[in-house]
Formats: structure tokens, C-alpha cells, sequence
């Protein structure tokens, strides 16, 4: 049998309950991984090392005594380090948390939990999730297990890396703009971002409220299922989720596209994208086709505004989410003479810039006399953008795009110019701004061997039909490679 | 001297004595010790979510409704940002342009002259901790250190905001009793004005009385009584006068009433005032309140006071009694008692407002603490009305009966107050006093009146108060006819 770390969840599964594999092993497979790609990758902030063997062992002791949680049973996950783990440090990448250590867990955490999936560590992100290469975590750059001098993306990259690498079957990212489907996108695995309040925001330190969505990273579109279906669902301690019915996520995953409509958005894909890129999406769309999908253009113009939009409404949320962090009782705490000195020095010192100028940003959009031109307008555009999405789908089933306009930049090369950064999220952060679900599914490697993600993109609660194109795509595509780092002539000694 | 108009409003926030807080399961409890009825919402940890409590809405709706407001089918939270330490946010969770009741009043009426004051909005939000500020002057920015409490923070705060309807300082009085009144008649809060349960800013200016241009404003905060309302809506009222007839000119800010020198000092001004840049709250949905849930509130909202005093004045209570009777809520549950006993409204009212009243205050003994019971009171009346006891008598033995000497019957027996019925004992003692006072008599014989309620009192006095008075008159115009 070949590493147990490069399983996928559902070959796993099958080897623990064919009495194959244990638990345990696949745990201590996944951490191995880990210590020989750290060095090298930088994924993780934390890798709770002795947590993961005992849980580990208890998927393994309640298996043997006939308990089987599902799918996730004795599975190894990371999550990203903006989800409170209970006795576990959670930084969100920042130094104003440096040291703190949530006192409860966030909803996603317990579900896991009840599950039976192990979580093996908190994974690296760009300081409260605001960015797009994990290089403005303060605690060190993540990079692309693909290539190491080139970035994951962001700001969910600790979490792409780690499932690229090998070093977790799965994890979980939270995606405001595009966090989860781009680093999916550059790092060559499929990444999710569900319907917004399909999963629970509770204990997701949140950086703009109205756009942030937990979701999977895996190296299968089943896999992603499988990982969403755990979390999903109404939660009591998040008002904005959604009560009823999850939608049956997995029910027509091997169905096809033969007689579905599929659009491909034009503004998403032709402006500003990389041509290799393009080409490969071109490439998948066609296929599509073959495989009976009926392929129309789609013409979706607001798109244009959606980065400015986005830039105004996310900046703005996060002025005011970020605002608790002042020194006064929990995380770092400057001196200051006075409470607004030490407040003042606090957030200074423990704020890098890119959060610095966000909410600068955010406060300038909802300063009195800026308010309409700025915070009110980008609401506009989103409820335009919104009305034509809707509009879209009442003649489609799915729509289609890149996930990410160019593969795995290098490392340094757009942390000068904030808004060649933003450009990289043009193409996912629609589906923020109207809620709706989106995945991104590698589909090739361009010219320097870097993957290439496509996207695809439902309505509301259209995760079945989501999940349904995606595994098409994914079987079309039929991509089978590995990270360099993740494949064993690197990983053996 | 010109004569000025002074044009006040006032904003309330009343806590809400709910099972849990506003947006988290915390218990809302003040007696526990500090920063134990916290958890991460409360404490605004990262992470933690609002989730609103259906309990809140429920009160608000019944504030709302009982002041007669409009209800708006849906209403939004909003984030109000400002940087405080007690406040674990750094926002405030609140409701802005849209609040979920608007455009209602309360009747208020000073020295007989009935006034509406026009409620602008009421609207839902959330407290904050409480800080405590050692060293210095107890204020932040001398302090040595500060303490946080945040048991307070997350408790369920309503805000009521008047129109400038409010023209004195008696009126400001009288608007936040009856506001208080009625907050307590619907049970939603204690509204206890010194715990901080409820909590008064009044803002105030003046005008010369035929200026339609309003003045620059100042706000009034820490007034933790009724009596300092009046008194410092009233102090500002002069100081703003004082300041403009010298030549001055009253300055936008906020100021501090003090209790001790009955004086408001400047805390800060709001020259520019300050930016809480409001949007709506992301982790809320808006509040939908459907036509039902509206009408249920209406349906179920508690006899207020205002209905209240006038069925007690269509009972034939007078209005000052029935105003004591409406607020004071031993002495209403008595009447409310007696009545359904059959008891003289006019009789028992009177006596709860007056002797009962002052005896409490002499004693200094709640009247619910003394035997006094509501078959008590309509046994007295009637005793009363059959003449066995005079008014006067009643009065007495309303006395013994609150002091604990048993029951009316007894105390009147005790006492030897009863009246005397046998007519030929009082004829007696109206000769007597007839005789001993000729010269009243005889201005009587000449046509004038006067001296028979001398000579009544005459015979009241020699008879211990136990003659029908109205008999004993009867019986000297009798006699002083012939």
C-alpha cells in the first residue's frame, strides 16, 4: 500500500473499516508528512502532536467496539487558525493574539469533533484572513507545496498547503473574497466555499461578517462532500444561519452533466486572465460539452464593480470586528499613559499592515459624510450584482469560470502593490457578495507545472447540483498529479 | 426681562429584567460577584455570536405598544462603534434608522393642565459593563486603575426617546414618573432610577417664549431620581437663562448633575459630535414582527395607569387620590381588594391616600407590613355608612386597626368610639351646651347661623366624638327655632 497520507478520506475509510489501515496509523502517516514538510512549507502555526494521537486512538477504540461516527471517523484534519479550538492557542495569524487560548469551541470544531475526525494542528493564514498568498501572516510565510518559491494563496494557504502536501486528508478554510477556492486553485486541490449560513459562523473569528463562509479543502470533490456534510447546517449560536433542510450534498454526485445548462461568465473569464489558464478552462468547458452539458456564454457586467465593492463592505465589517482587540483584556497589551494611549499602542503594534490599512479603509467608507458615497454604493452594486446572478440562473443550472486569474505567483512579488494582490480574488469574490456556493476543482498544470483550478459556481443552496458538476469536471480532467512535496522522492530521506 | 420658554427632551433607557441577556443565555442577575454572569458573547470574545432573545422583543413590543406607538414590520440592528473599556466590542449593538417602535406619547398632567409628550422611537439594545474608576476623581481619566464588571454587559436595554415636547422641570418629573409607572404595570423591568435599572439623559435649552428657533442644547446625564430630574432640569433651565441675560451664550455639550451641590458641570463638549459611523449589524438578520405577534402583545398588555386612575375617578375617587392609589402599589392592591368586597370607593380611597399614608410615614412602616386588610376597610365603611362610627371616629379606629389593636369592631369598642344611638343621651348633651351657651343661641333666634357648627362641636367635644354630628345639628336647629 502506498503512504496512507496520500489517501484520499474515502479510501481511508475503507481500509480502517476493511481493518487495513487504523486510525492511528494514518494520524502518525499525516504528522510524518508534516515533520518532513514544515521546514520546507510553513503550513502550520500549530501541530497539536499528542491531541491527534489520543483522539487517534479513540477513533480507533470506539471502532473496535462497533461506534462508527461516519465518514469522518479517525480521519486527520487541519483547520485554519481562525477557528477557536478549545485549550488550543488561536492566533488568526496575528500578534494581538499571540498566546490566547480560546475558553470554548467553535460549532464547526464540536461537529468535527462529533464526527470522529482528529485534527492534527491550526494552519497558517494571512492576519485575519485578509490576504491572498499567506504572506501576511506575522508568523511567517506559508509556501506552495508545488514550489516552494512561489506563494499557496490565501488567506486560507496554511490549509491548501497541508492538504497538498499530504499532511492532513482534508481541512478547513473560511473564504470572505475568495480565501478557500484560490489557494485550492494554486495549490492543486479541490476547496469549497459553501452557501453562505449553510455552516455555522460561531467561533470563526470573523473578518467581514456578511461575506465569511467556512468550507473544505480535499483532495476529491467526494471528499469535500463528505467534509461539508459534517459541518452543515442551522446552529442555534449563529442567527445569520440557515434554518430546514442541509441540501442532500452528496445525492447526485455521480450523475453527470449530460442535459445540464452550464454558463461560462464572461467578465470572469477573458479580461486580465492568464492565458494558460484560460486555455485550460476552455479546454474543460469543451469537455463538458462532450459529455452532453449544454455550454452558453453569460454576460454578468456588474462583476466589473464587484472588486471595488467588495474592497468598501469587507473593509468597512472588519473596522468594526476588529475593533475588540484593544489591549484591554485578552491578547496583547501595549503601555500607553492613558486607556486611549494603550489602545491606541496596542492595536499598533499588534496589527500588521495590511490589517492596518483595512480598516483605515473600512473606517474612512462608514465616516459620516462618506458613508453613501462609499459603504452605501458598494451595497448598491452587491444587490446588483445579486439581482444578476439570480437573473443568470433562472436560465442556467451552474456557472463556470477560472477560480483564480494566474497559478501560483512568486513569493514577494505583489506584497509592494496591494492592489495587484486584491486582482487575485476578482474571479471568486462574486459568489461572497451574493452568497452563493462555489468550488474550485484542479484541472491541469500549466507551462512551469503549477495547477490550475476551475470554478464552479450554483445558486443558494444548489450544493447538490454544485457537487454534481464538480465531480464531472473532476473525472473530465482526470488530474492525478502530486505537489513535489508530497510525492515520495522528495518526502523519503 | 424677556420671558424665556425652556423645550426639553428626554431619553430612558430601562433595563429589562429578562431571564437571560440580549443576545447570549447569561443570566441577567446583579447580585452575583463581578464577571461571573459572562460568557464569549457577553465578554465579546473573538469568535462569539448574537443571537437575540425573543424575550427582549417581547418587552420592547410591550413598551412600544403601551405607548402607544407605531410598530414597524421590520426593523434593523445596527453596529454603533466607539472605543470604551467596558464596552467588550468596542460596538454597541443597536438599532438606528429604523428602530422597531416609533411615533407614540404619553398624557401627563401638571397642576391640572393635561400635556402629550410625543415619543419619537423606542428602540432595542444592548448595556455595557460597568466601570469602576479607583484613585482620582472616579472618573476614567484620573484614575489610578479602573475595574470592569461585565455582568451588566449584554442585559437587554430599552431607549425611549421623547420629542422636545416637555416645557419644565415639574413636566419632566411628571413625564418619567409615568413612564416608570407604566414600565412597572407591564412588569418588564424593576425601573429602580438609583440601581440604574432605569436611567434618564434630559437635553435642554431655551428660547424667549415667542421664538420659534429652538436654542443650542446641553444634555443632562447621571440624574438617578425623580427628584434630581426636577431639580436639575430646573437648575439648567436658570443657569441657560442666566448665561444668555448676561451676555452669554450656552455652548452643545454634556453635563454632569451632582447631587450633592445641586449644580450641573461641564463634562465634555460635543463640538463636533462625535462619529459612532452606524451600519447594520452582519450577524443579525432584521427583526420581522408579524400583524399577530403585534395584536397578542395588544390583547395582553396589563391595565395601564392612566386607565387605571380614571375608572378608580369613575368610581368617584377624586383624581389626587386616584393618582396615590395608581402609585403606590400596597395601597392600589388594598383598594383593588375592597372593591371587589363591595367596599365605598370614595370612603376607602380617601383613607388609603390620607391616614394610611401618614400613618406609614410615622411609623415609618410600609402599610402592606401592617394588619390592615382590605375587609378591614369595608367594614369600617360600613360601619360608616350605618352610622355606628362618626367620620371622625373611623379615622381613629382606622389608626388602631393599622397600629394593631385588632379588628375595626374591636378597636371601636375599645376605644369607646362607637356612636350613640340612644337619642335621649344626645338630646341631653345638646341642652347642655345650649345652656351653657346662651349668647349663641340667641344670635341664632336672631337669624344668624353661624354659631351652630360651634355649638355642634360643642357637643361632639362633650360627647367624645361619639354623636352623629349630623343628628346633634339637626337637633340644635330644632331646639334654637321655638
Amino acid at each position: 500500500m502506498s503512504d496512507p497520507a496520500d489517501l484520499t478520506i474515502k479510501a481511508a475509510g475503507d481500509a480502517m473499516r476493511a481493518g487495513e489501515l487504523t486510525s492511528l496509523d494514518l494520524t502518525e502517516a499525516a504528522l510524518e508528512r508534516a515533520r518532513i514538510t514544515e521546514s520546507h512549507l510553513h503550513a502550520f502555526l500549530t501541530l497539536d502532536q499528542a491531541g491527534a494521537k489520543e483522539a487517534a486512538a479513540a477513533a480507533d477504540a470506539a471502532l473496535a467496539a462497533g461506534e462508527d461516527a461516519g465518514p469522518l471517523h479517525g480521519i486527520p484534519i487541519a483547520l485554519k487558525d481562525n477557528m477557536c479550538t478549545k485549550g488550543i492557542e488561536t492566533t488568526a495569524s496575528s500578534q494581538i493574539l499571540s498566546g490566547w487560548i480560546p475558553p470554548y469551541n467553535a460549532t464547526v470544531v464540536d461537529r468535527l469533533s462529533a464526527a470522529g475526525a482528529v485534527v492534527v494542528g491550526k494552519t497558517n493564514l494571512d492576519e485575519f484572513a485578509m490576504g491572498s498568498s499567506t504572506e501576511n501572516s506575522a508568523y511567517g510565510t506559508t509556501r506552495n507545496p508545488w514550489d516552494t518559491d512561489t506563494v499557496p494563496g490565501g488567506s486560507s494557504g496554511g490549509s491548501a498547503a497541508a492538504v497538498a502536501a499530504g499532511s492532513a486528508l482534508g481541512a478547513f478554510g473560511s473564504d470572505t473574497g475568495g480565501s478557500i477556492r484560490q489557494p485550492a486553485s494554486l495549490c492543486g486541490v479541490v476547496g469549497m466555499k459553501p452557501t453562505y449560513g449553510l455552516v455555522s459562523r460561531y467561533g470563526l473569528i470573523a473578518f467581514a461578517s456578511s461575506l465569511d463562509q467556512i468550507g473544505p479543502f480535499a483532495r476529491s470533490v467526494e471528499d469535500a462532500a463528505v467534509l461539508l456534510e459534517a459541518v452543515a447546517g442551522f446552529d442555534i449560536h449563529d442567527a445569520t444561519s440557515i434554518r430546514g433542510d442541509v441540501p442532500n450534498i452528496r445525492g447526485s454526485l455521480s450523475e453527470g452533466v449530460a442535459g445540464l445548462k452550464v454558463g461560462i461568465v464572461t467578465e470572469l473569464s477573458t479580461t486580465g486572465i492568464d492565458p494558460e489558464v484560460r486555455e485550460a478552462v476552455v479546454q474543460t468547458v469543451n469537455e463538458l460539452s462532450d459529455a452532453g452539458a449544454e455550454v452558453v456564454d453569460v454576460s454578468l457586467p456588474s462583476c466589473e464593480y464587484g472588486l471595488s465593492a467588495y474592497y468598501l463592505i469587507a473593509p468597512a465589517e472588519c473596522s468594526a470586528n476588529l475593533a475588540r482587540f484593544d489591549g484591554v483584556r485578552y491578547g496583547l497589551r501595549a503601555a500607553g499613559s492613558t486607556t486611549e494611549e494603550m489602545m491606541a499602542a496596542t492595536r499598533a503594534e499588534g496589527f500588521g499592515p495590511e490589517v492596518i490599512r483595512r480598516i483605515l479603509l473600512g473606517t474612512y467608507a462608514l465616516s459620516a459624510g462618506y458613508y453613501d458615497a462609499f459603504y452605501g454604493q458598494a451595497q448598491r452594486v452587491r444587490t446588483l450584482i445579486r439581482r444578476e446572478f439570480a437573473a443568470a440562473y433562472e436560465d442556467v443550472d451552474v456557472l463556470v469560470a477560472p477560480t483564480s486569474p494566474t497559478t501560483a505567483f512568486p513569493i514577494g512579488e505583489r506584497t509592494a502593490d496591494p492592489i495587484a494582490m486584491y486582482y487575485a480574488d476578482v474571479c471568486t469574490i462574486p459568489m461572497n457578495l451574493t452568497g452563493d456556493p462555489g468550488i474550485s476543482v484542479p484541472v491541469g498544470l500549466d507551462s512551469k507545472g503549477l495547477p490550475i483550478g476551475f470554478q464552479v459556481m450554483a445558486p443558494a443552496l444548489g450544493e447538490e447540483r454544485l457537487f454534481q458538476v464538480a465531480k464531472a469536471v473532476e473525472d473530465i480532467a482526470g488530474f492525478t498529479a502530486r505537489a513535489a512535496l508530497a510525492t515520495s522522492e522528495v518526502v523519503q530521506p | 426681562m424677556t420671558d424665556y420658554e425652556a423645550v426639553i427632551g428626554i431619553e430612558t433607557h430601562v433595563e429589562l429584567m429578562t431571564d437571560s441577556k440580549m443576545f447570549c443565555g447569561c443570566p441577567v442577575d446583579f447580585g452575583e460577584a463581578p464577571n461571573t454572569t459572562t460568557c464569549p458573547v457577553c465578554l465579546g470574545l473573538p469568535g462569539a455570536m448574537p443571537v437575540p432573545n425573543a424575550e427582549a422583543m417581547e418587552g420592547i413590543l410591550k413598551i412600544g405598544t403601551a405607548l402607544d406607538c407605531e410598530v414597524a414590520e421590520i426593523s434593523y440592528f445596527h453596529r454603533k462603534n466607539y472605543f470604551y473599556p467596558d464596552l467588550p466590542k468596542n460596538y454597541q449593538i443597536s438599532q438606528y434608522d429604523v428602530p422597531i417602535c416609533h411615533d407614540g406619547s404619553i398624557a401627563i398632567d401638571v397642576g391640572g393642565e393635561p400635556t402629550r409628550i410625543g415619543i419619537t422611537r423606542v428602540h432595542m439594545e444592548e448595556d455595557t459593563g460597568k466601570s469602576i474608576h479607583m484613585g482620582g476623581g472616579g472618573r476614567i481619566h484620573d484614575a489610578e486603575y479602573s475595574l470592569l464588571d461585565f455582568n451588566r454587559s449584554g442585559v437587554p436595554l430599552v431607549e425611549i426617546v421623547t420629542e422636545p415636547d416637555i416645557r419644565s422641570a415639574e413636566q419632566a418629573r411628571a413625564y418619567g414618573a409615568e413612564l416608570q409607572r407604566i414600565v412597572r404595570t407591564l412588569g418588564v423591568s424593576d425601573a429602580r432610577l438609583e440601581e440604574g435599572s432605569m436611567r434618564f439623559d434630559a437635553n435642554i435649552s431655551v428660547r424667549p417664549a415667542d421664538d420659534p428657533v429652538l436654542g443650542t442644547r446641553a444634555e443632562i446625564k447621571n440624574v438617578n431620581s425623580l427628584r434630581s430630574l426636577q431639580r436639575a432640569v430646573a437648575f439648567e433651565i436658570d443657569r441657560q437663562i442666566e448665561l444668555i441675560e448676561s451676555g452669554g451664550t450656552v455652548v452643545q455639550e454634556t453635563r454632569h448633575w451632582n447631587e450633592e451641590t445641586g449644580k450641573t458641570t461641564s463634562m465634555r463638549s460635543k463640538e463636533e459630535s462625535e462619529d459612532y459611523r452606524y451600519f447594520q449589524e452582519p450577524d443579525l438578520v432584521p427583526i420581522e414582527v408579524s400583524a399577530e405577534w403585534r395584536d397578542a402583545v395588544m390583547a395582553a398588555l396589563p391595565e395601564l395607569p392612566a386607565a387605571r386612575r380614571s375608572r378608580y375617578q369613575g368610581l368617584g375617587v377624586d383624581a389626587r387620590v386616584a393618582g396615590v392609589l395608581v402609585e403606590a402599589d400596597e395601597l392600589g392592591a388594598l383598594f383593588e381588594e375592597a372593591m371587589a368586597a363591595g367596599g365605598d370607593p370614595r370612603l376607602i380611597g380617601n383613607w388609603l391616600s390620607g391616614e394610611a399614608v401618614a400613618w406609614s410615614r410615622a411609623e415609618n412602616t410600609a402599610v402592606g407590613a401592617s394588619p390592615l386588610s382590605a375587609q378591614h376597610l369595608v367594614d369600617l365603611a360600613a360601619m360608616v355608612a350605618d352610622s355606628t362610627l362618626s367620620a371622625s371616629a373611623a379615622k381613629q379606629v382606622l389608626g388602631g386597626v393599622l397600629g394593631g389593636e385588632g379588628s375595626p369592631a374591636e378597636v371601636a369598642e375599645a376605644r369607646d368610639l362607637v356612636q350613640i344611638s340612644d337619642s335621649g343621651v344626645i338630646e341631653a348633651a345638646v341642652d347642655e351646651v345650649l345652656v351653657a351657651h346662651p349668647d349663641a343661641v340667641e344670635g341664632i333666634r336672631g337669624g344668624d347661623m353661624k354659631p351652630i357648627g360651634f355649638l355642634v362641636g360643642q357637643v361632639m367635644r362633650s360627647t367624645g366624638g361619639k354623636a352623629d354630628p349630623k343628628q346633634v345639628q339637626q337637633l340644635i336647629r330644632d331646639k334654637t327655632a321655638g
